[in-house]
Parts: structure tokens; C-alpha cells; sequence
């Protein structure tokens, strides 16, 4: 993007006014991530993310280690959404090892998902927030989100990497009274975030900064292959808990939050509807699950699977479609793992959406595609 | 090649572990009583279309597996965009067969668009040949990019590049995305790289 100014103004040769600009890797606007920028004045016109920081080798460790021994590295990329990364993989090793999983550990699975998925959107909010400069909506989520972290601390021992699924079930069941505290809990809570609409989502300062920035049209969305909030704000209806669903999603009700507009405003306001459709989730689990039975099969020591055979599993979690492609070979340990996750899959469209925004646009645009640098990165 | 890809591993697997090949061999050939009659329908449109170019490897709930070689994935993949209404490509997984020579490039294709597809993923395979000591982007393993047919690829294909060292021709970007610039081993998802005291 170039402008006629008068000459005298402008620098006469375009590759002059060019400048490039790197926001990131310490910047902590950007993450654990680079962003090339390239500005012509205050506009971008080009822009290159340069992820791989924090890459950890999650899939190379994975085929040195069994089915079981996995799971606590493997929730490692998204720590605050622990349940949900770890999902498809047990389920795929679930059909892989051939187990049959409890009734009642499917019911715990979906409400320590759901949890998990409100704690991690809490997460994004704050970051969301800050970055806005609205240290308000840093400190509330921040602060109630220790809510949700209480339940989970009771439901698995862990405030935050859990490791509580397994081939088989959940790790243990669930403490006495765990229903009531949950239930309150989780009203109180709906309650809560219900009250961040006057204080952000109603923010005429929000509106001005998100409204009609970085649109996503539901034609790019698409052919961009972009999941979760990104994909729904962009008015696509794909939600995998109705459209694929997993465990008991198929026995609950479950709403798709869909919006058209496709600026960041939407994208920042899907995980906030995503939250109260959670809670409602959470007290539907409630209310069908069995009260009493086993949460998990046990297993024999270092399972092995059947012979060469793959698996491509895929859940929704904080950020959207989360796929694990297993590759076995009748040994202890997975031939190969990939983990084919939504952070990775929204990046390509940060560099389309940044094209011809103001610099200081930035970080409503980049953040609104709730994307986890750790995650992208493995 | 494809029409022996699942064979040869199938049987080279058990040289290294012991007895199980008997579930490893009745993988390739589903019986054709049970089959999910939506999911054969899609696997019949392009056998019907592509004859013996294509391998159907299995047909299960919700996903169907063919396996094709490389001088006709891209054919392929355009039938399935444009014949098929498949829209996006989700996940692009290298697997690395040091006993067939051979290196395994695999797309999850999904579909937003169509709503009867919204279940479906079509696994789709080819393979290319592995060098044992790899210049990546200078060897004999290269492959056909599918950048052109379904644009979500890009990322996925890059990261297949560096962590394999397949090169996709004709990607518009082949450049390393999440190593480091100065990275001098193997592409480390290799099975010939070997993590330190393992």
C-alpha cells in the first residue's frame, strides 16, 4: 500500500519508505513468537510470523515414551487447557488399545473439559485485555478464573497440568460433594462474566478499536482452513461437540455461538458466549450423570496396540478443532504422533488479516486469534 | 509404488517386533459386508473416477483412507476439491518408513462447506522416496504440492519440509518455519535422528 503525497514529502523510491519492523520474539506484545512487519508509515503492508521459539519437540518425545507415560508431556503445549490437548490423544489411543471407557468417566471427562475450557479462555481474556490496554479485564479474569482452578485442584489434585486422562477413564473419580461445590460454583461464575459486558464487551473504547479491523470473510475463513472462534465469528456453524460428537457431547445440548462479522470484535466476543454455553454444559453433565460406578479401566502394564494401524481423532477445545494422528506399530510405543492443533492452523491467517491495518491495530487483530505461540510450536 | 505401499510395512514391521503380523495383514482388505455405506459411497466416487491409480486402505466411521503415488496426488486432490466438496486441509503429517525407503506425507482433508461432510475426513497418503544422507531441497525426495489445490497446506507443507526434508515443489514459500536458521543435523522427525541418550 503506497501513497501519492506531494514530492518533497515522500521519499520518491517505495523500497525507501519501507521499513521493517520486528515485533517480537521478548516483545511481550507478540508472545513467544516473531512477527516480521513490514510498514510503509503507519500500515502494514507486509507481514511474516516467524513461530518456533518455544518448539519442544512434543512428537519426537512422544514415539520414545508408551501409550501411558505420554500424557503429562503431552498436555505441556497448552498447560491452562490441559484437558483438552490431551483429549484426542487418549481417545485415539483408547481405539487403538481397544478399551471401552465407563459411563460415568465420560460424563467426568466432559465437565473437566468444560472447566478447562473456560479456564483457558479466562486465560486469553486477561491477555486479551491488557494488551488492550484495559488492565481492568487483566485483573478480573485473572482473579475469577482461581474459581474454576479450585475445582479442577479438587477433581484431579492438580491446579494446572492435571494429566487426570487416561487411556481407560479419568485418573480418579471424583471427591464427595463435588456436585454442589461445582453446581455453585459454576452459577456464580456465569454470574460473573456476565458482568464483563458493561465493563469491556459494551466498552465503546473496545468497540472503536476492534470494530472493522482485520475482517475475516467467511470465504477465507474457509479456504484458510481456520477452526474455532475464528472460524464462528466469520459465520461458519462448526462446532465438533454437535457436529462430531465425542464421548456423551451427543447426550447434551449443546449451542453453536456463531457471529458474521468477522472483524476482531467477533472473534473476541465468541470465547465470552463460549464460556456461558460451558456453564451450561457443566450442570446438563451434572444432572445425567450416573452418581456412582467406576471412572476407568484398568490397564495392563505398557499396553500394546494391535499392529500397523493409524487413527486420527480430533475434539474441540479453547481454540478449536484439535486433531492427534497416531500411527502405531504393535509395539509399547506409538510409531508416530502428530498433533495437528488450532493455534498452528489459525496462523496462516494472521499475515492476510495484518495486510493494509494500522501498526497500532496489531495486537487487536493478532490476539483476537486466540493463538497459544506454545501450542503452535510443540 | 502406491500400489504397495500398506503391504511392504505391514510385513517389514514384524522382522523388528515379533509374531503380530496376522492384524497387521487384515488392515489393507476390508470386508465389504460391514463397510459404513456413506463413507464407501465417497471411497467409490474415486475409485470410480481414478481406477487403479488409487488404493482405498480402509473405510471406517467418518474417515476414508486412500492411498495414491505421487504423479497423480495432485490430481486427486483436485477431484476431491472440486468432485468431492472437500474445503480445507487440517493436518499434514510426515511418517518417516527407513525400512521401505520411503517417507509418508499424509493430509486430513475436511470440509466446512458441505454439511452431510461436516463427520468426514479423507485421509489422504503419498509417498516419496527418503535419501539416506539428506540435503533437503536438493534430493530425491520431493513431492507435488498441494498449495494451489487447498491453500490451508502452506504452514503444514513447511513444517513437513523441515521436519522430513520433503520438498513440496512448486510451494511458493519453501522455507523453514518453526528450527532454527542455523540448524545443521537431520530433519529431527527422521527416525535416523536420535534424541540424546535415548
Amino acid at each position: 500500500m503506497t501513497f501519492n503525497l506531494p514530492p518533497g514529502l515522500a521519499l520518491q523510491k517505495v523500497d525507501e519508505r519501507i521499513m521493517t519492523l520486528n515485533v517480537g520474539p521478548q516483545h511481550p506484545g507478540s508472545g513467544h513468537m516473531r512477527i516480521i512487519v513490514q510498514i510503509d508509515g503507519d500500515y502494514i503492508v507486509a507481514c511474516d510470523p516467524d513461530p518456533g521459539y518455544v518448539h519442544r519437540g512434543e512428537e519426537k518425545m512422544a514415539e520414545y515414551r508408551n501409550y501411558i507415560t505420554n500424557i503429562p508431556h503431552l498436555e505441556r503445549p497448552v498447560i491452562h487447557d490441559s484437558c483438552n490437548v490431551l483429549y484426542p490423544y487418549v481417545l485415539g489411543a483408547e481405539e487403538l488399545l481397544g478399551i471401552e471407557v465407563p459411563e460415568r468417566a465420560k460424563y467426568v471427562r466432559v465437565i473437566a473439559s468444560e472447566l478447562n475450557r473456560c479456564i483457558y479462555i479466562m486465560y486469553w481474556l486477561a491477555i486479551y485485555g491488557i494488551f488492550l490496554g484495559h488492565s481492568t479485564m487483566f485483573m478480573w479474569p485473572a482473579g475469577d478464573r482461581e474459581l474454576l482452578i479450585d475445582l479442577m485442584e479438587k477433581m484431579t489434585g492438580a491446579r494446572v497440568t492435571h494429566a487426570h486422562f487416561v487411556p481407560g477413564g479419568v485418573r480418579n473419580d471424583l471427591p464427595p460433594n463435588f456436585e454442589d461445590v461445582c453446581l455453585r460454583q459454576v452459577n456464580y461464575f456465569e454470574k460473573r462474566i456476565k458482568e464483563y459486558a458493561a465493563v469491556f464487551y459494551d466498552n465503546p473504547i473496545l468497540i472503536s478499536r476492534t470494530r472493522d479491523t482485520g475482517i475475516l470473510s467467511r470465504q477465507d475463513a474457509i479456504r484458510y482452513g481456520t477452526t474455532g472462534s475464528v472460524l464462528r465469528a466469520s459465520g461458519v456453524d462448526y462446532d465438533l461437540r454437535v457436529k462430531e460428537p465425542y464421548d456423551v457431547y451427543d447426550e447434551l445440548d449443546v449451542h453453536t455461538n456463531v457471529m458474521k462479522e468477522g472483524d476482531s470484535y467477533a472473534r473476541s466476543r465468541i470465547p465470552w458466549l463460549d464460556m456461558m454455553e460451558s456453564c451450561n454444559i457443566i450442570r446438563q453433565a451434572l444432572q445425567k450423570m450416573p452418581k456412582s460406578g467406576s471412572v476407568r479401566v484398568k490397564l495392563k502394564p505398557n499396553p500394546k496396540t494391535k499392529g500397523l494401524e493409524s487413527v486420527y481423532k480430533r475434539v474441540e477445545s479453547g481454540r478449536g478443532s484439535l486433531g492427534c494422528y497416531i500411527v502405531s506399530d504393535a509395539k509399547t510405543e506409538p510409531y508416530r504422533v502428530k498433533l495437528s492443533v488450532p493455534s498452528f492452523r489459525n496462523l496462516i491467517a494472521l499475515p492476510n488479516l495484518l495486510k493494509g491495518e494500522k501498526l497500532g491495530n496489531m495486537p487487536s487483530v493478532y490476539w483476537s486469534l486466540n493463538y497459544w505461540p506454545v501450542e503452535a510450536d510443540r | 509404488m502406491s500400489t504397495e505401499t500398506e503391504n511392504p510395512s505391514a510385513d517389514a514391521k514384524p522382522e523388528i517386533k515379533t509374531p503380530p503380523a496376522k492384524p497387521a495383514a487384515n488392515k489393507p482388505e476390508p470386508t465389504p459386508v460391514e463397510l459404513p455405506a456413506f463413507e464407501k459411497s465417497i471411497s467409490d466416487k474415486i475409485v470410480e473416477k481414478f481406477g487403479d491409480k488409487v488404493e482405498v486402505a480402509f473405510v471406517k466411521e467418518d474417515r476414508v483412507r486412500i492411498n495414491v503415488d505421487k504423479e497423480n496426488v495432485h490430481d486427486v486432490a483436485e477431484f476431491i476439491r472440486d468432485g468431492l466438496n472437500y474445503d480445507h486441509v487440517e493436518s499434514v503429517s510426515g511418517v518417516d518408513y527407513p525400512q521401505d525407503n520411503e517417507i509418508e506425507v499424509v493430509y486430513h482433508i475436511g470440509s466446512y462447506t458441505d454439511s452431510s461432510l461436516a463427520r468426514q475426513i479423507l485421509v489422504l497418503a503419498t509417498r516419496a522416496p527418503r535419501e539416506t544422507n539428506p540435503i533437503p531441497g536438493n534430493d530425491a525426495t520431493r513431492l507435488p504440492t498441494l498449495r494451489d489445490v487447498f491453500y490451508s497446506v502452506e504452514f503444514h507443507e513447511r513444517e513437513v519440509f523441515e521436519m522430513f526434508g520433503v520438498f513440496f515443489e512448486g510451494h511458493p514459500d519453501n522455507r523453514r518455519l518453526l528450527l532454527p536458521e542455523d540448524w545443521a543435523d537431520l530433519p529431527p522427525l527422521r527416525k535416523d535422528f536420535a534424541i540424546k541418550g535415548r
